[in-house]
């Protein structure tokens, strides 16, 4: 009987704030322009996402400290999808036909992405995607402002292989789609460039592995043939640290074996005593010690901003701060928040990354960013050792893949369409799942 | 680039004429030229600083490069002097890096840190290597020589040679055979080839077993190729027994971890039947004690992971408490109610200590005397915090055990538990005994927990990832039984570190639940059943 009696106050508080909620939105309709943001604040995923969250609040905010946009307000309108696949469709439905946002600025695993993608599509809004993904997707609706696999992967491969030597390679990842996509892309990638198969060992691990004795210890063995090797881990966030853990206590320095990560940031470090993974690598296309006056600009708004001189800034916060501010240059040079003048209007939009360059919309609905490569310093921080000489164009479907080769994507209009196959001279509509 | 070809004029002009005269005024020149390049932002440069510190060779370079090693140089913001800092907290005492001469303290906001690669480290590694070959101490020589094992480089024999006549420690003396002996594998002379190949004979360095198949696809005399691959198929053979004591100490850490992280639900499920979905939350809560006390004492590392065990044992032990006190006790012998309460109970711990500490996970650094590894040899090395965690989680059963074998808690825990009106009618408190009962599964979560946090990460999600694996052991050991969660529990490990190699770690987790499904078909009560009336209830 409790039970019950506590589920009917819950659904009558729930139905309270709704209707407050609807409420205050009515007041507020005719003299602000809402901005959705769909980052899951419960969960699993709430370890990287919150900060997502709130860099977005202070982006708004000091956009209308700035007088807003075509002279209104910004207002930003949180939702919770709670790392639930499904309720992040549902929150994106809810933040487009009943709050009517101008656009969504969220998600973080490509699976979310996947569940957003037919409501976005179906309503007809724009979702702002800021995480690096395994490409082979390109929506009329969707910017993605994270890294495509050419702009992460494929150069930190190039990397080691060009400077460092490598020659034997561990590719290592969580069981999901993007590492197997991206594994599948750097693999057909080191076959290209000549690597053979015994040179390629490929391992995957479950969400929150945590016990790793047996696998560093495979990786030892076979980075003991004295040839150089190295490891491309795509191991996601958790499972990172008794992964990095177990090397260290192994005896596994990256002076031997390093391993380069795509997952791991700022933010992931800064939750990891990082004694033992001095040297490790990873490849972003924004690290918060680049010295440059974005960045210092940035960083001192964010600490500010989150009142705490200890939080750190992190690639994802970057895709954000070049989505935001180009959706906002796109809105003021259409003059309207519609979803297809903004569309249109975006492309070629270019606006300052915080690398000290400039970030460009491509017409695959990507971004051009530059590609760095950084080494774990023992204070959690990155120290660039190598990047690219200009900025690389995300590819959204990889050349290295035998069926998305001939595929471009490119949203202008003659062609219009994501996915335009140049061999069959054919455009295969947005169902491409 | 003309800056370039000036500066390796200069260096080259001061190596040589250093060589001439050998006298310290020189030595204090390439130091001055190496303190300039570090100071550069680009890496190149300041790997030609650490050549030029290793040709000068001086007391005052190997304390720079340890330095550097250590992350300990900095230049002070103000003057661009180059410094090397001592103790690691906010204020430095530092000194010059000419000189040695002590400079005071200055705050870690003045200095600007030099920072390294890996090039780098190698590089002073290698060349550290070099001083300490003729250092005193036998163990620092020792290590040294090792270091060219690990690193096999041209040109390290010829280094060795004459050192080896004056060595008269033997185990370095050895280590420098050994080294003398692979280099000579890729002699000219197939007679000192072949010498060398006796002489590694049985040795398991991965870099003699790279030399030898090397040597072996290049030998064309057939006598010459059987004898490698005889000393390779003994090198070998040893290999394969070291890899499975190896995989059978991964099982038994694996199964310690297991163990540990069930033993607190063998009470509460096992003994006292309550399904508690929040096991893995004490668990985490154990972990976040041992952050907050390592908060609490930042200068004594080590020492506050002791001290943690019995403060999380405390922590959980209450939290446990009062979930009995508080939910639990009036839904006792609705299983499906308690189910769902405490699964509530888990995501109220969760999202709380989210609040509390944030969602992103909390770093608890691992104390030096468990970190690293005891190697046994260099095909078999054991990782410390392992070995650690083993003997303490046999150490909290063996404890546990006593408690309710020897104890008066423990013999009204197990009146109560096998007929609870009759312990009533013999003047036993059940109310009590319930709370303390669940309390003390709580604590050793709690204490697991402390392990844990050694291992993984400690964060909001800590426990969600351990109650499957626990439930999976109590039921599989038979529930109720100590014994059982303990053979369990080590069984599984073994069986999920034979298996992960073979078949992959995603595969190997389902081999082993489609393995105890299977298993509690046949055997429903588990491994070691209970017996009697209780097993009726």
């Amino acid at each position: 009987m409790s039970t019950t009696n506590s589920r009917f106050k819950t659904s009558l508080l729930g139905a309270a704030t709704a209707v407050a909620l609807s409420a205050a939105s009515i007041a507020n309709a005719a003299d602000t322009i809402k901005v959705g943001i769909l980052h899951s604040l419960s969960g699993t995923m709430a370890i990287s996402e919150t900060t997502l969250k709130d860099t977005m609040l202070m982006l708004i905010e000091e956009q209308n400290k700035k007088g807003g946009l075509l002279g209104k307000q910004l207002e930003p309108v949180v939702v919770d999808p709670a790392s639930n696949w499904p309720l992040f469709a549902e929150k994106a439905r809810e933040l487009l036909s009943q709050h009517k946002v101008a656009a969504i600025f969220g998600n973080w695993t490509s699976v979310s992405r996947k569940s957003v993608l037919p409501v976005v599509e179906e309503l007809n809004g724009l979702l702002f995607y800021p995480v690096q993904y395994e490409g082979e997707e390109s929506s009329k609706n969707v910017f993605y402002t994270g890294a495509a696999p050419n702009q992460q992967a494929i150069p930190a491969v190039d990397y080691l292989m060009n400077e460092i030597g490598v020659k034997r390679w561990v590719l290592a990842g969580t069981d999901y789609v993007y590492p197997r996509t991206t594994n599948k892309i750097l693999e057909a990638y080191l076959k290209a460039k000549g690597v053979g198969d015994k040179d390629i060992m490929i391992n995957y691990t479950p969400f929150g592995h945590s016990d790793w004795q047996s696998i560093v210890s495979e990786i030892k063995k076979f980075g003991s043939t004295g040839v150089k090797t190295a490891v491309v881990s795509t191991i996601n966030g958790d499972a990172n640290v008794p992964f990095y853990k177990e090397l260290g206590n192994q005896g596994l320095s990256a002076e031997d074996i390093p391993v380069v990560a795509f997952s791991v940031g700022e933010e992931e470090l800064s939750g990891i005593d990082t004694k033992p993974l001095v040297g490790h690598l990873a490849a972003w296309n924004y690290f918060m010690s680049v010295d440059a006056e974005p960045n210092s600009e940035f960083i001192s708004a964010w600490k500010s901003f989150i009142k705490n001189d200890k939080r750190v800034t992190n690639d994802p916060m970057e895709a954000h701060y070049i989505g935001f501010n180009m959706w906002v240059k796109a809105v003021e040079k259409a003059g309207t928040t519609d979803s297809d003048a903004v569309q249109e209007a975006i492309i070629g939009v270019a606006v300052p990354n915080l690398t000290g360059g400039l970030s460009a919309m491509m017409p695959n609905h990507h971004i051009t960013k530059p590609v760095l490569i950084g080494e774990i310093q023992d204070d959690g921080q990155f120290v660039v050792v190598w990047q690219t000489s200009g900025l690389v164009a995300g590819d959204a479907w990889s050349d290295y893949l035998p069926g998305s080769k001939d595929i471009i994507s490119d949203w202008r209009a003659p062609l219009s369409c994501g996915n335009y196959n140049v061999k069959t001279a054919k455009c295969s509509g947005q169902n491409y799942e | 680039m003309i800056r370039f070809f000036q500066w390796m004029l200069l260096i080259s002009l001061i190596v040589t004429s250093s060589l001439v005269n050998a006298v310290a005024a020189n030595q204090d020149d390439t130091l001055e030229i190496a303190v300039a390049l570090l100071q550069s932002k680009s890496f190149n440069e300041k790997v030609k600083a650490i050549e030029v510190l290793e040709t000068n060779g001086g007391e005052q370079a190997k304390i720079l490069l340890n330095a550097l090693l250590d992350n300990r140089v900095f230049y002070i913001k103000k003057d661009k002097r180059l410094v090397v800092g001592g103790s690691q907290d906010k204020e430095y005492s530092v000194s010059d890096a000419l000189t040695g001469e002590a400079l005071g303290t200055l705050h870690r906001g003045q200095l600007q840190k030099i920072t390294l690669n890996n090039k780098m480290r190698r590089q002073i590694r290698s060349a550290l290597a070099v001083m300490n070959l003729r250092n005193p101490d036998a163990e620092k020589r020792l290590a040294a020589v090792n270091q060219m094992l690990d690193r096999p480089e041209e040109e390290q024999a010829q280094l060795l040679e004459p050192l080896l006549a004056q060595e008269r420690n033997d185990r370095v003396r050895d280590a420098m055979q050994i080294v003398i002996a692979l280099s000579n594998l890729s002699s000219d002379k197939p007679e000192q080839r072949m010498n060398a190949v006796t002489a590694l004979e049985g040795n398991i360095h991965p870099a003699v077993r790279n030399g030898l198949s090397r040597l072996q696809r290049e030998t064309r005399d057939p006598a010459a190729v059987k004898k490698i691959a005889q000393v390779l198929e003994t090198i070998d053979h040893k290999l394969r027994l070291y890899s499975l004591l190896e995989n059978l100490f991964f099982g038994l850490s694996l199964g310690s971890v297991l163990v540990l992280a069930a033993i607190g639900l063998a009470i509460t499920f096992g003994v006292m039947g309550v399904i508690n979905m929040a096991h893995g939350e004490l668990i985490m809560i154990g972990a976040y004690t041992t952050y907050v006390i390592q908060l609490l004492m930042p200068e004594h590392i080590g020492v506050s992971v002791l001290i943690a065990i019995p403060a999380a044992f405390i922590v959980s032990g209450a939290v446990g408490i009062a979930i009995e006190r508080g939910v639990i006790r009036f839904l006792y012998g609705r299983s499906l109610e308690t189910l769902l309460a405490t699964f509530g109970i888990s995501l109220i711990l969760q999202q709380t200590v989210r609040s509390i500490f944030s969602p992103l996970n909390r770093s608890v650094e691992t104390p030096a005397w468990m970190s690293g590894s005891w190697e046994i040899n260099s095909a078999l090395s054991l990782t410390l915090n392992r070995l650690y965690i083993i003997a303490f989680a046999l150490l909290v059963f063996a404890m546990l055990y006593l408690v309710l074998k020897k104890t008066s808690l423990g013999l009204q825990v197990r009146a109560v538990s096998q007929n609870r009106s009759m312990a009533r009618a013999m003047g036993v408190r059940s109310q009590w005994v319930d709370a303390m009962t669940f309390g003390l599964g709580s604590g050793i979560a709690g204490v697991a927990g402390v392990a844990l946090s050694q291992l993984t990460n400690v964060g909001p999600n800590l426990g969600q990832s351990y109650i499957i694996d626990s439930f999976m052991v109590v039921v599989f050991g038979g529930v109720g039984n100590l014994w059982g969660t303990l053979v369990s529990g080590l069984s599984l490990g073994v069986a999920n570190k034979f298996l992960e190699p073979w078949s992959g770690a995603v595969l190997a987790k389902i081999l082993v639940l489609v393995f105890i499904i299977l298993f509690i078909q046949k055997r429903p009560r588990g491994l070691f059943p209970q017996k009697g009336r209780a097993a009726e209830g």
